[in-house]
């Protein structure tokens, strides 16, 4: 079946398997390897992307669900000019990475979380990215990290 | 996290700056390549049949049907393996693909190779194997009987190891012993196993992209079994997303090789969250018996011990864990006379091997307990007594051997205790309307603690651990510094899981030969081996092989120096980012005097040699220690048996900080999994079969179990390492286990003036809040 959808502000048709992931869309079909697959239980947040502005987790989602939305993933998040996001600048100047395999999915999240409360609290931001797992960071760096993308965006 | 040592000026970049990750632009851009992500030209998938028993006979295996799903390009099984059957880091008892028996849930029957995954799918459903079901062998002890029938030819025995030390009658006069458990942990990392091979023409060879640990020992055990050169066998690293030990095994490397040997054609394989957990090994369960004798006023006169270690199905690297828990069993303290017995065995459990503080978790668990107890039969506070017994540099191991390393143990203990307490009210902060702020509640927003009930606690663990390899292991690491034209380009096979040794690689070159820019090669198997990213050793090896290889080229370039300027080699030395005479003061910069240079040297570094154990467990086994102390304060709602860790307070010997953002790093991490051991992450099986095999049932903490992490690091540069730096990725996970377990117990005696024994790891609700068990510990003195 066809799935028609924008990703990163490019629009795309697909001829799919109606089981097909919007994950395995992303990364299969779309060839985007930047959002990354953690669990398949939608427990650890790694393959989280924007969907019509939205954090979501893109393997709980499948692909039809989100026929005629706008998908914006981790590769997307950078202006036209390469400058990025000041999420994606946080991550990188609070070291808030170490094996960097959740920070894509981190970084949809919290940019998500951002654009809905611009200046939260350690708390919030804490029960704001509560679904996405962290093995390496102990997650503080991460917190910093949002912490200070919400005074750059101020 | 608060560090709360101000770093000195510091040339940017250098040594002792905190340096950003390299890779870390790539990582937030989602650009960085994780093995998962590679593909290649005409690639196809592999996937692997597993058994589902724990313990079966296979009577046959019928691949025929297999064969007729539509896609299928290759089946192959114990049969289709060229080399030698078997693998294993220490011996090789592993099969590649099981033939005759399985020996635990997950173990490899066959691998396929397909079209795509689906195809993969269903073909092994269609692979019809008959097995002829046993009684699986899951208690360990029941192992260790002689009468107990093997379930491996090399019997049920992996290692047995005692450790008799000084006087083994001497007697103290209070005796404290206990029963102490831990269950098996995952290391639970977040990139998942995935390997892509890629084949030359003709079959004699092939390159391969893999997420390990160990890339030298990945190739040696790969071209065992495929029946080549190891030569012939080109390892790359693939992006790696997180270790912790697990990727220190082979895991689909094998079988990936043998499908594209097979095929000619790229192959790749990835495992998914389940076969994850069923795919790498995991932290050993032990079961540790321990006494410790006292003089009246809290002296260590002896420490007993009987452990076993479940190895579960396949040797691993039982015996090293094995050796590194009993050689350290009554922890960082002078202790005379010991006598310890430890045994590490197989049985139908999932195989276990390497993680994140290697044998030295378990037994610390079970040495920081016995110190609670003792301080609690002595009468003497939990942090006097850790003090009172804590070892110096020149003190003597239960091993007779002499701690030549610094050894800050009294340190740590006292900077952790000069560390703030939360100012964080018992049962957390109320929200700013004056509601109670559930997140900070034991459980959550389960909302179901009454915050007038949460009782806090606060307990103490402190630990030390051996660096690098033991017991006489031939342990190097090389590297390779080219400096042409100004620009330093490293090259070696150090395997970055993560925890920034590519940071610090291109730190040590700017400090040792003043340039600023530094190039990394691949990291593959085209230098010498690096030897494992594992037992806190990269900092200390591949450090010093770097440093080594930077030397002897800027050894070169004085030479070269000297030569064109008519100045004494031997006077020369760099000075910022310039080539300096210490004689005249006449100065180049680097830049300038490498011009048209071109040096190139590759250095192999060893550590001191270590010996064997003797018969008695006495030797020189260890390189060196690393010592750290935890406090930890929790909240504990006593009749829900739900905790909150408020607070980890820590000091981490370090020798000195090369670059303390990344230490801090690996300390809030580390805390984090110990955090996990301590009261939430166990692998359950159930007669041999694993119950929570993925992310929703094997609970790992949130940023929402975190606890507020306030560290000091103690710096006291150990002559004996290359760069005076010790490794800092295993102590924080070792020690915050202990001392969270003993801040619940804390809370738990204030409630009823008895507590609870808290003996076991992780620590259940039910542990806390049912009545107490008859407790398996007695006190006397
Ligand atoms: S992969 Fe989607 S939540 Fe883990
Ligand atoms: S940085 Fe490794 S999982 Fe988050």
């Amino acid at each position: 079946m066809n799935v028609t959808l924008t990703i990163n502000g490019t629009a795309h048709t697909y001829d799919l398997e109606p089981r097909t992931l919007l994950v395995q869309l992303i990364r299969e079909h779309a060839g985007l390897t930047g959002t990354n697959i953690g669990c398949d239980t939608s427990s650890c947040g790694a393959c989280s992307v924007h969907l019509d502005g939205e954090a979501v987790k893109s393997c709980t989602l499948l692909a039809v669900q989100a026929d005629g939305a706008d998908v914006t993933t981790i590769e997307g998040m950078a202006s036209a000019d390469g400058t990025m996001h000041p999420v994606q600048q946080a991550f990188m100047d609070e070291h808030g990475l170490q094996c960097g395999f959740c920070t894509p999915g981190m970084v949809m999240a919290a940019s998500s979380l951002l654009a809905e409360n611009p200046s939260p609290t350690d708390e919030d931001v804490r029960i704001g990215l509560e679904g996405n797992l962290c093995r390496c960071t102990g997650y503080h760096n991460i917190v910093k990290a949002v912490l200070t993308a919400s005074g750059a965006d101020q | 996290m608060t560090v709360l040592d101000a770093p000195s000026a510091i040339r940017p970049g250098t040594l002792g700056d905190s340096v950003l990750r390299p890779d870390g632009t790539a990582k937030v851009q989602g650009s960085f390549e994780f093995c998962s992500d590679l593909n290649a030209e005409g690639c196809v998938w592999g996937a692997t049949l597993r058994s589902p028993h724990p313990y079966a006979r296979i009577r046959s295996i019928d691949v025929s049907a297999a064969w007729r799903v539509p896609g299928v390009l290759a089946v192959i099984t114990a049969d289709d393996v060229p080399g030698q059957a078997n693998y294993g880091l220490i011996v090789p008892d592993q099969p590649v693909f099981a033939a005759d028996v399985v020996r635990y849930v997950g173990e490899p029957i066959a691998a396929v190779a397909g079209d795509d995954p689906e195809v993969c799918r269903r073909a092994l459903a269609a692979i019809e194997v008959d097995y002829d079901v046993l009684e699986p062998l899951i208690d360990a002890e029941a192992a260790l009987d002689p009468n107990t029938p093997a379930i491996h030819p090399d019997g049920n025995v992996i290692s047995s190891q005692p450790v008799i030390h000084g006087d083994r009658d001497a007697t103290g006069d209070v005796v404290v012993e206990a029963t102490y458990e831990v269950g098996m942990q995952d290391q639970a990392f977040l990139g998942l196993e995935a390997a892509l091979a890629i084949p030359d023409p003709g079959g004699r060879g092939l390159e391969v992209y893999v997420a390990t640990q160990w890339m030298h020992e990945d190739r040696r055990q790969m071209a065992d079994c495929l029946g080549l050169d190891p030569e012939s066998v080109r390892l790359v690293l693939g992006g790696v997303g997180g270790a912790f030990g697990a990727r220190e095994d082979i895991s689909l490397q094998i079988h990936t090789s043998l499908l594209a040997l097979r095929l000619g054609r790229p192959v790749r394989m990835a495992y998914d969250r389940a076969e994850s957990f069923l795919g790498h090994v995991h932290r050993h369960p032990a079961t540790m018996w321990m006494r410790h004798h006292a003089t009246a006023d809290g002296q260590l006169v002896k420490v007993e011990s009987r452990m076993v270690f479940d190895g579960g199905a396949y040797a691993s690297t039982s015996e090293a864990v094995l050796l590194n828990a009993v050689t350290q069993a009554p922890g960082p303290y002078r202790c005379p006379n010991a006598v310890i017995e430890g045994h590490a065995v197989r049985t139908n459990h999932l195989p276990c091997g390497a993680m994140r503080g290697f044998g030295v978790v378990q037994v610390c668990f079970a040495h920081e307990s016995q110190m609670d107890k003792l301080a609690d039969a002595c009468g003497v506070d939990p942090w006097e007594l850790r003090l009172q017994n804590a070892m110096h540099t020149g003190d003597t191991t239960i091993t007779g051997q002499v701690v030549h390393n610094v050894a800050p143990v009294e340190e740590c203990l006292r900077a952790t205790a000069a560390l703030p307490l939360p100012d964080e009210p018992v049962g957390g902060h109320p929200r700013a309307d004056g509601s109670a702020d559930v997140m900070k509640t034991p459980g959550g927003a389960g909302r179901t603690t009454d915050a007038s009930d949460v009782v806090r606690g606060i307990g103490w663990g402190v630990s030390m651990k051996n660096l690098m390899y033991s017991a006489g292991f031939d342990d190097y690491s090389t590297a390779r510094c080219r400096l042409a034209d100004g620009v330093v380009t490293l090259k070696f096979a150090t395997v970055e899981v993560g925890q920034g040794f590519v940071t610090l690689a291109g730190q040590i070159a700017r400090s040792v030969l003043g340039v600023d820019d530094v190039v990394l090669g691949r990291i593959d198997t085209q230098v010498g081996s690096a030897g494992s990213t594992s037992a806190s050793r990269q900092t200390w090896m591949s450090g010093g092989a770097v440093a080594a290889a930077c030397r002897a080229v800027r050894d070169r370039l004085f030479l070269h120096v000297a030569e064109q300027h008519d100045v004494d080699p031997g006077q020369l030395e760099i000075d910022g980012t310039d080539v300096r005479d210490e004689a005249s003061g006449w100065r180049i910069p680097v830049v300038d005097a490498s011009a048209g240079v071109d040096i190139d040297e590759t250095v192999e570094y060893r550590h001191p040699a270590t010996e064997p154990l003797d018969e008695n467990g006495q030797g020189d086994c260890h390189v060196g220690f690393v010592f750290v102390a935890h406090r930890a304060v929790v909240d504990v709602d006593p009749e829900l048996g739900l905790v909150k860790v408020v607070q980890i307070a820590t000091a981490q010997d370090v020798g000195r900080a090369l670059n303390p953002l990344s230490i801090t790093g690996q300390i809030e991490g580390g805390v984090a999994q110990g955090l996990g051991l301590a009261v939430m992450e166990e692998i359950i099986q159930t007669d041999g079969i694993i119950r929570n095999g993925n992310f929703t049932d094997y609970l790992l903490p949130t940023f929402l179990d975190m606890p507020d992490v306030v560290a000091t690091l103690i710096e006291q540069p150990d002559p004996l390492a290359p760069l005076g730096a010790k490794g800092v990725g295993e102590p924080p996970t070792i020690s915050s286990t202990p001392a969270i377990v003993a801040a619940i117990r804390d809370a738990l005696r204030q409630v009823d003036g008895v507590g609870r024994p808290l003996d076991r790891v992780p620590v259940r609700p039910a542990d806390i809040c049912l009545p107490a068990r008859a407790s398996a510990s007695s006190t006397t003195g």
